[in-house]
């Protein structure tokens, strides 16, 4: 790949990561924070991609093989997140009755 | 078998534990304390292994690095292993007899072990990585298993510190990972050893550097970024809160050793390190002074974990131009030890008075020493760790970084020194004096299983007894000087 190509790839995985980090930080709503960290890790993964397809050649496998194995704790940790965030909802609603009454 | 196959049973006999656990509830209890009897032993043995050899390594499935992934064990490895295997062994204890008995399987304990199982399986994977690139999986591992361990609780405020905890876990690891990446793309290495010798002082290891670093303060809740510990720490049951605050923390304290003394070396300056030294002092003051305004015993405790977190970050300053490195380390990795015990002490006892007592606000703990002697006594025990006073292993520690602190002329840390064994003996005191006062009944409200009265109590002559014996770690950690790996 041209090495303009791959550093746009560079640029827009770190964008997208700053992005996502903010939107962690900044937003209150769960479902908003997992969806964060989701673009936060796509922004890493990005990075890697583009890290294994500078050079000569055929890609560089090791970056590919980290980002399988990120995609999958994605998923896992995604996974927990909604299962939490949907407790949460359910337990939030009867807190806020106990504080009206 | 030699010593160094073991590397891949420390974490394989907790993951199958897991599996069994899961698929089988009815072994789960069974599963889960064969499991944590096995661990002390394994854990010996590499432990044996690393002081005849200096260092075991294991290359996976035969593949060496670069390409493959390599387990290693060295002097700090060997200690954190056997401390994940002592206090988890006796947490899996003060488990097994605080759940109901058997025939009763309630909703939590259906989840509790194979959780506690992948959680002790992620440790011990963490503290024999030789790889960046697996530790940021073993970080995800362990991160998920707390996580999910604190929502166990089940409680509104169990599940609201769980879902925050994620959420830090969550984007510490990405800035770790993220930080791996860059390195990665710098050097093409993520074997430990190998990137000792190719990272250079160029910006992108430098940048690689904060997001690593970023990342794992947030994990180890170093203050400021202390805020989620608290919450989740005090809301969890008392097994899992002993856990987290005993061992998980540590995890990301161990990489940023690694780190810092091993590839990022060159690319740490005096400014970092003093700074570093400095965020560990806030957190000493800070989560002393906190700790000694809570109203309610778990919460004390959580606060007492953010300021021991604080100590430990001392010994980045304290080590890093001290002449005798491996004095200084010694007594950082003591204080680790006498921490792990003590707290995982404290947090036990903790649960056998919110089980006697239905609550544990301060002052519910009053008549404490007559309903449960042995848990007031292991309270006590573990403060005398916690506070620092000699013989317990919490006062060498203290002693082995104010030498090593004293010899370079950096009397400031002294000062931190002290004044936060002051401030712990306030909160000590302050949890103490109530449960000193007779109560008008002989029987506490609810009765407690004497396995988790002893398993706390355990615990706590542990952490003052290794002051007898802290020249085994000291020699753990000399064994494997000059071997590459080790800090």
């Amino acid at each position: 790949m041209t090495g303009s190509t791959v550093d746009l790839f560079l640029l827009v995985g770190a964008a997208l990561f700053a992005l996502g980090a903010a939107g962690v930080f900044r937003e209150v709503e769960a479902l908003r924070r997992i969806i964060a960290v989701n673009v936060m890790g796509s922004g890493v993964f990005l990075v890697l991609v583009a890290i294994a397809a500078r050079g000569e050649g055929p890609p560089d496998p090791v970056p590919h093989a980290m980002v399988l194995t990120g995609i999958v704790v994605a998923v896992c940790a995604t996974a927990v997140a909604l299962a939490l965030a949907d407790l949460s909802r359910r337990h939030g609603s009867s807190a806020d009755d106990k504080a009206d009454r | 078998m030699s010593p160094d196959r073991l590397l891949f049973l420390l974490p394989l006999v907790p993951l199958l534990a897991a599996v069994v656990a899961f698929v089988a509830p009815g072994w789960s209890r069974r599963a889960g304390l064969a499991a944590a009897t096995a661990m002390p032993p394994l854990a010996l043995w590499t432990a044996m292994g690393v002081l005849e050899s200096g260092m075991l390594s294991l290359p996976l499935g035969g593949w060496t690095a670069p390409l493959g992934i390599a387990l290693r064990a060295d002097g700090l490895s060997a200690v954190m292993v056997l401390a994940v295997a002592v206090v988890g062994f006796f947490i899996s204890l003060h488990a097994a007899a605080s759940f109901p008995g058997a025939g009763v399987q309630t909703h939590r304990e259906r989840f509790f072990w194979p959780l506690w199982l992948l959680l002790l399986a992620g440790l011990n994977a963490l503290f024999v990585s030789g790889d960046v690139f697996n530790l940021y999986v073993c970080l995800e591992i362990t991160g998920i298993a707390a996580v999910s361990l604190v929502a166990t609780a089940g409680s509104p405020d169990a599940i609201r510190a769980a879902l925050r905890y994620l959420f830090v876990s969550l984007s510490g690891s990405l800035f770790y990972l993220m930080g791996v990446a860059i390195l990665y793309g710098g050097t093409g290495v993520l074997d430990l050893v190998l990137l000792v010798e190719v990272v250079a002082g160029d910006p992108p290891a430098i940048i690689a550097c904060l997001l690593m670093t970023g990342g794992l303060m947030m994990k180890t809740a170093l203050f400021p970024m202390h805020f989620w510990l608290p919450p989740a720490h005090s809301s969890a049951p008392a097994p899992v809160s002993a856990a987290l605050s005993a061992l998980v923390v540590k995890g990301g304290l161990y990489i940023l050793l690694r780190l810092w003394f091993g590839p990022f070396a060159d690319l740490v300056g005096d400014g970092a390190i003093q700074w570093i030294g400095g965020l560990g002092a806030a957190a000493i003051v800070w989560g002393s002074w906190q700790a000694i305004h809570q109203p309610r015993l778990k919460l004390v405790v959580a606060y007492s974990t953010v300021a021991q977190l604080g100590y430990l970050f001392l010994l980045f300053p304290i080590a890093w131009s001290a002449a005798d490195r491996t004095a200084a380390f010694t007594g950082g990795v003591v204080l680790l030890l006498s921490h792990a015990t003590a707290k995982a002490a404290v947090f036990l006892a903790a649960g056998n008075v919110l089980a006697a007592v239905g609550n544990d606000r301060v002052p519910s703990l009053c008549g404490l020493s007559r309903w449960l002697p042995v848990s007031a006594f292991a309270m006590g025990l573990a403060g005398v760790a916690l506070i620092g006073l000699p013989p317990s292993a919490g006062f060498i520690g203290k002693w082995l970084l104010v030498v090593a602190a004293l010899e370079q002329g950096q009397w400031w840390w002294v000062a931190v020194l002290l004044l936060g064994s002051v401030l712990a003996a306030v909160y000590i005191i302050r949890l103490l004096g109530p449960a000193f006062v007779m109560p008008d009944s002989d029987q506490p409200p609810n009765p407690v299983s004497r396995i988790a009265e002893w398993t706390a109590f355990a615990l706590a002559a542990l952490s003052v007894l290794l002051g007898f014996v802290a020249i085994w770690p000291a020699r753990l950690l000399a064994a494997s000087v000059g071997s590459g790996f080790s800090p």
